[in-house]
């Protein structure tokens, strides 16, 4: 992977593939750290299954569910002196409510840290992907770039979110914002 | 500024196309968008699909999906491109392939033979 965005379009995959009806994809930044965390309410994973995700040797042979996305994105933030965090709820623990999130700690500033990337079209691609999902996405630094797709639904009505139109608006709305970031 | 409200333009637009959009599509784009996929470029594949499909005014006629690792995860970015039985595997595509996909398979229905997987195993 070449940037973090292509890193967290594969992690929210994980996310959809879990059957999540919202994926929320916070970046929060400071002159020296990158935090990211992408939570979702999908099935959740067993105790034993958030052990052996950031495995690749175990994952791969065992699973097809997670593969080697986690453990790329662990590399990514531990090769900057950061850390990958994996907390995670399932429906048969007798919790309430079941999900995952995914938080990764980059250390900006050091050499081995990847650049962000083209963030937008990782946003773009998801809600292209997977229409009748909600997103949310907030990326704060000294401003805040916001976009939730429940408002947008709220407008757009039966109007499905990957009409060309529609994905062309995110595009723009979102530059935007990041030109005043 | 771009606003949200603008979005209640998009849909007044929308709906008057309904009739047209009724029809289904007859051809499908499937981009192949695991860890293999993305890691190897299939995310600008997929953006130049949706984007080549929107400006050839094809809308409704073919569809662009995403699906996970097909299985031949050397040759991604891996696009299928569906039309009736027929199936026509493209791999390592590059947004420029793209665009000659768009121009010849897609609008004229001519298989580009030498972006397809037959031609990369010889």
């Amino acid at each position: 992977m070449k940037e973090l965005s292509l890193n967290i379009l594969d992690i929210a995959m994980n996310s959809v593939k879990a059957g999540a009806s919202l994926i929320s994809i916070k970046i929060d930044e400071s002159d020296d750290k990158l935090l990211i965390t992408i939570t979702d309410d999908g099935c959740g994973m067993s105790e034993d299954m958030v052990k052996r995700v950031t495995d690749p040797f175990c994952t791969t042979r065992t699973t097809r569910k997670v593969g080697l996305g986690i453990p790329f994105y662990k590399l990514a933030a531990e090769q900057t002196g950061g850390k990958l965090e994996i907390n995670s709820k399932t429906k048969e623990n007798n919790d309430a409510v079941s999900g995952t999130e995914v938080k990764a700690l980059f250390m900006k500033n050091h050499i081995d840290c990847l650049p962000l990337g083209d963030i937008i079209s990782t946003v773009c691609t998801l809600i292209q992907g997977s229409p009748d999902i909600n997103f949310e996405f907030s990326h704060k630094y000294n401003n805040e770039v916001y976009l939730s797709t429940a408002e947008m639904r709220q407008i757009l009505g039966d109007i499905p979110l990957n009409s060309p139109d529609v994905l062309v608006w995110v595009r723009e709305y979102l530059n935007e914002q990041y030109e005043s970031f | 500024m771009k606003s949200l409200a603008e979005l209640a333009a998009i849909r007044e637009k929308m709906q008057s196309k309904v009739n047209i959009r009724e029809n289904g599509a007859t051809m499908k784009v499937v981009v192949g968008m695991a860890t293999c996929g993305i890691s190897a470029g299939a995310r600008p594949v997929l953006n130049a699909f949706v984007e080549g499909v929107a400006n050839a005014g094809l809308t409704g006629k073919v569809s662009v999906s995403q699906t996970g690792c097909i299985g031949i995860c050397q040759y991604e970015p891996v696009v299928e491109v569906f039309s009736g039985e027929e199936k026509v595997t493209y791999v390592n595509m590059t947004t420029e392939k793209v665009a000659k996909v768009i121009e010849d398979h897609i609008k004229n229905g001519k298989v580009v033979t030498e972006y397809t997987i037959g031609a990369a195993t010889k």
